[in-house]
């Protein structure tokens, strides 16, 4: 059914990817709005106050003080059913931060845009992932962008995820590396985005007709309540939201899929795979990184190394056994971070060695901190962490405990 | 900006087709010749508009037939008046560098007193050009450096058109002309159509006048 004829001629036009996500949002005809201006991210909610002002998007904008509260319109809207949309940065996630568990709690399909940038101390408005990868346990699925066209189709798809599964999705994309620099994106008519983006039906509203009351404080076992209804205690809510970003795995793939039909832009992974078919090196990297790291792969194979890239679109729920056939001709894995969980290793690492465990895959992994704080990170920088990870591929483990930073210390 | 997707063209009648695929082969032919990644890093003060001027021309490139552009600001804070700089990329394939220019091919400077910073014509290559907006020849810019060089009083064509905002000459659109007189690099009807698309119908003709004049006056210097 979704196989229908494209009712338009392709529009490209030369997008910031702050834009694209706007775009993304008002093609997704969402309804309520509520965000609070941070740089980087800021233009994406100029545009979407402007959409509405000048009537083009018909939705409630609602200025907030904070980004606290900014999750908290988010989550009201939600409960009565509206489709929501917000986006924010670095420290305005972090203040986030409490709401971002309440909404992945209460099963809300908010979508949130996240224009990754450093956090403070000291202070820095550039870009790294440090601020979503922050935010990895509060249940949100996350979808990171390599360039604007993701991220419009990604805000988009978010929300048929967010939708089926009820669970918020965070789509990322990095700072001033995206969110400022225009590109050529093809923008979806509002009648394709609505065939494949149907009004949002809610599971559950809030409606005065028919009072009912969320969260309430909840114990740790099930109790009976004032019906004399046996209801789940917090850690079967809790289980069920586990389950549900299990599962969502297929739902994320389906989604992706059915996309790549109407629009002829498949997204039916969970990563990307660049010239991994003759790979025993594999550099893995997450957002426009992996853009950057697909040509340094043009320098190594220009001197005889079979390099290629893995790079991780869905973060959360991690692709574990999706990864492994990928993965299975590797001997070297060379994971860039652009975040680190301090005192261990980067973030990404850790997913792929946790997913490594136990399927006969021997490859040594290296670990490369690389673009914190907007450090810049060059291809050729790329192709010369790889050159200095080769010995491993002909000495073999063991892995290097801690990661090694591409700086100068 | 709208093309015809593949599958519409199967749709179009046998005569629109010759025309499309004239008109296809004609924006194609651009990237044949130039199968090169080309760089440009814009340098000027805030205010002056170099930003836009790095996305007017990716635009451009674009319906020029390169698939792929970007532009870009430098990365942080600007403020009105101090240097800030910004970056083109264009190319026929998807641009997949996202890191910052470090060799570029073209250097085009909205205020010749930004010159003295070495960093300015910084990694600008050997086949290269240097684009200043300045009133003196290229011979005169004490650019001493393995590039070609193209100067042209921008400012002055921009003040005697009127193009000042909030007091500043705004030379951005100007300096296009000596650009695309230098490097060729985009024709002056994919311009012409960013700007009618860009601009105010009030400040369309004094842009393109501007542009126009800019590339008239324009002085080049090559190495070889």
């Amino acid at each position: 059914m979704i196989n229908k004829k494209l009712d338009r001629k392709a529009d490209i036009q030369i997008l910031d990817g702050n834009h694209a996500a706007a775009l993304g949002a008002k093609l997704s005809r969402v309804q309520v709005i509520a965000a609070y201006p941070i740089t980087p991210q800021s233009p994406v909610t100029e545009s979407l106050s402007e959409f509405v002002e000048g009537g083009d998007l018909h939705a409630e904008y609602i200025a907030v003080e904070s980004e606290h509260s900014a999750m908290a319109v988010c989550t009201s809207a939600s409960l009565v059913g509206a489709r929501t949309f917000t986006a924010t940065s670095s420290h305005g996630l972090a203040y986030m931060h409490e709401m971002l568990h309440w909404v992945a709690g209460t099963r809300l399909p908010v979508v949130l845009a996240c224009v990754n940038r450093a956090i403070g101390a000291p202070w820095n408005v550039q870009n790294d992932q440090q601020d979503s990868i922050s935010q990895r346990d509060t249940g949100w699925i996350q979808i990171y962008a390599r360039n604007n066209q993701e991220i419009l189709d990604s805000v988009i798809q978010a929300y048929k995820i967010a939708e089926s599964v009820y669970v918020p999705v965070m789509v990322c994309y990095d700072g001033y590396i995206l969110s400022h620099t225009e590109m050529p994106v093809d923008v979806p008519s509002q009648g394709d985005v609505d065939r494949f983006l149907p009004p949002y039906k809610p599971h559950a509203i809030l409606d005065p007709a028919n009072p009912r009351n969320y969260n309430l404080v909840t114990l740790a076992n099930p109790r009976v309540n004032a019906d004399g209804i046996l209801c789940h205690g917090y850690m079967e809510i809790r289980y069920l939201l586990q389950e549900a970003l299990q599962k969502s795995r297929e739902t994320i793939i389906n989604v992706g899929q059915e996309f790549g039909k109407l629009f002829a832009r498949s997204y039916a992974n969970m990563f990307w795979e660049d010239r991994l078919d003759d790979a025993e090196i594999v550099i893995v990297a997450m957002g426009s990184l992996a853009m950057e790291a697909t040509v340094a792969v043009d320098m190594l194979r220009e001197e005889g190394h079979r390099v290629g890239v893995l790079s991780l679109r869905v973060f959360r729920p991690f692709p574990k056994d999706y990864l492994i056939e990928a993965l299975s001709k590797a001997r070297l894995i060379v994971v860039f971070d652009k975040n680190i969980s301090y005192g261990s290793e980067g973030a990404t690492c850790s997913e792929i060695k946790s997913a490594l465990y136990g399927n006969r895959i021997n490859a040594v992994i290296r670990n490369f901190i690389v673009g914190l704080g907007g450090r810049d990170v060059k291809a050729r920088e790329i192709a010369d962490a790889v050159r200095k990870s080769l010995p491993s591929l002909e000495e073999g483990g063991p892995n290097i405990e801690y990661p090694e930073w591409i700086c100068h210390m | 900006m709208t093309y015809p997707s593949k599958e519409r063209y199967h749709e179009f009648t046998p005569y629109v087709k010759i025309y499309l695929t004239i008109g296809i082969v004609g924006m194609v032919q651009k990237s044949f010749i130039d199968t090169k990644l080309y760089e440009i890093r814009w340098h000027g003060r805030g205010g002056q508009g170099a930003i836009t001027a790095a996305k007017i021309i990716a635009q451009a490139a674009y319906l020029n037939g390169y698939n792929g552009v970007t532009a870009a600001p430098s990365f942080g804070a600007e403020r009105r008046g101090a240097p800030v700089s910004a970056s083109t990329r264009i190319s026929p394939q998807t641009v997949m560098v996202m890191s910052q220019v470090e060799k570029p091919n073209v250097v085009v400077v909205l205020d010749d007193t930004l010159l003295k910073d070495p960093d300015t014509t910084s990694g600008l290559n050997s086949e290269g050009w240097l684009v200043v907006n300045s009133q003196h020849h290229p011979e005169e810019l004490k650019c001493y450096g393995d590039f070609n060089i193209a100067s042209a009083d921008a400012t002055s064509v921009c003040q005697e058109l009127g193009l000042i905002v909030s007091g500043l000459t705004v030379v951005n659109t100007a300096i296009l002309g000596a650009l695309i007189r230098a490097t060729e690099i985009v024709d002056m009807a994919s311009l012409e159509k960013v700007i009618r698309e860009r601009f105010s119908n009030k400040t369309i003709d004094i842009n393109l006048a501007a542009i126009t004049k800019t590339y008239e006056i324009t002085k080049l210097h090559k190495m070889r």
